[in-house]
């Protein structure tokens, strides 16, 4: 008989095991400078080459660091959300435009809005490397003195928002 | 005859011409061995069941060109794999070395194995301890 238990607990295990990993997604990977600071970057801007994204840029108060491409789906899905939030002005959000054309980026800008403070333009894709980023859109939230808090992966919108970014914002910040 | 031997020997030999990394290859060939045998070890991220070798996503093109940006200026071998755990994580290297973090992936066949094997001491031990009874039960 208790033999019989051990196997049904053992399958019961098994089931559990593969419910909850089945459903993760492999092909997410968390980023590794979660609570480091945040990896270099400057870049000319994509609007004004003058006009850079370095990371004196991202100290002071919290900001998003969004990698975003014309060629990118998600980041077309993503994008009204990303309008909605620019719009509610709770927090500076920064481009990192990835392994893209300039036009393409600025007709993209110019048709559907511009949410961001300032776009880096990341032509050759260096700084999507030092920032392990591997597929767009990915937004970093990193905090008021440079260290990256959290990193997600894929398109934002409302849910993952309110869920996995607001909890993380600074008291003080406007009410999301 | 041997001219068509010949011909297909060539056109067999012409896989690697196929070969995704079209770049030119290092003047020095101890680099260039260097470069393959890391390509071949590293993870493209984004097709994660290819080696950056294989892949012709561009972010693998992204991580060869870097790789051999490393190799020119001189890195090590383990410099330019820190480079890439550094922002990808232990992921990227079809090897991970052996760390806190990754130390289980590296012990767990042996565990496994050594588990088996006590399992299967033990119940031939009990079976070797029955009676001998033919008539079986």
């Amino acid at each position: 008989m208790l033999r019989y238990l051990v196997l049904i607990a053992a399958f019961v295990g098994l089931i559990v095991v593969f419910s909850i990993g089945l459903q993760r997604d492999p092909g997410e990977l968390p980023s590794t400078y979660i609570d480091r600071q945040a990896p270099r970057v400057d870049l000319a801007g994509l609007k004004n080459p003058e006009d850079r994204l370095d990371n004196a840029r991202l100290l002071g108060r919290q900001s998003l660091v969004n990698v975003w491409a014309t060629w990118c789906v998600g980041c077309r899905e993503e994008h009204p959300f990303l309008m909605a939030l620019a719009e509610r002005d709770v927090i500076p959000m920064y481009g990192i435009n990835w392994r893209d054309q300039r036009s393409d980026a600025l007709r993209w800008l110019a048709q559907y809005g511009d949410p961001y403070v300032v776009s880096g333009f990341d032509a050759d894709g260096r700084t999507g490397i030092d920032w392990g980023v591997y597929g767009a859109p990915e937004t970093f939230l990193i905090d008021a003195d440079g260290t990256v808090l959290h990193k997600h992966l894929g398109p934002l919108n409302e849910a993952i928002w309110q869920r996995d970014f607001v909890p993380l914002l600074a008291e003080g910040a406007a009410a999301p | 005859m041997m001219k068509w031997l010949a011909v297909t020997g060539l056109l067999l030999l012409s896989a690697s011409a196929a070969a995704i990394d079209t770049d030119q290859a290092f003047d020095d060939p101890e680099l260039q061995a260097r470069y393959e045998r890391i390509i071949e070890e590293v993870r493209c991220l984004k097709c994660q069941n290819q080696s950056i070798r294989d892949s012709n996503a561009f972010l693998a093109a992204d991580l060869r060109r870097e790789i051999r940006r490393m190799l020119e200026e001189g890195m090590t071998d383990a410099e330019i794999y820190d480079f890439l755990v550094e922002r990808y994580g232990e992921f990227a290297l079809y090897r991970p070395r052996a760390s806190g973090k990754t130390l289980i992936l590296w012990l767990a066949p042996g565990i496994l194995l050594i588990g088996g094997v006590v399992t299967l001491a033990v119940v031939l031990r009990r079976r070797m301890a029955l009676p001998i009874d033919d008539d079986g039960s």
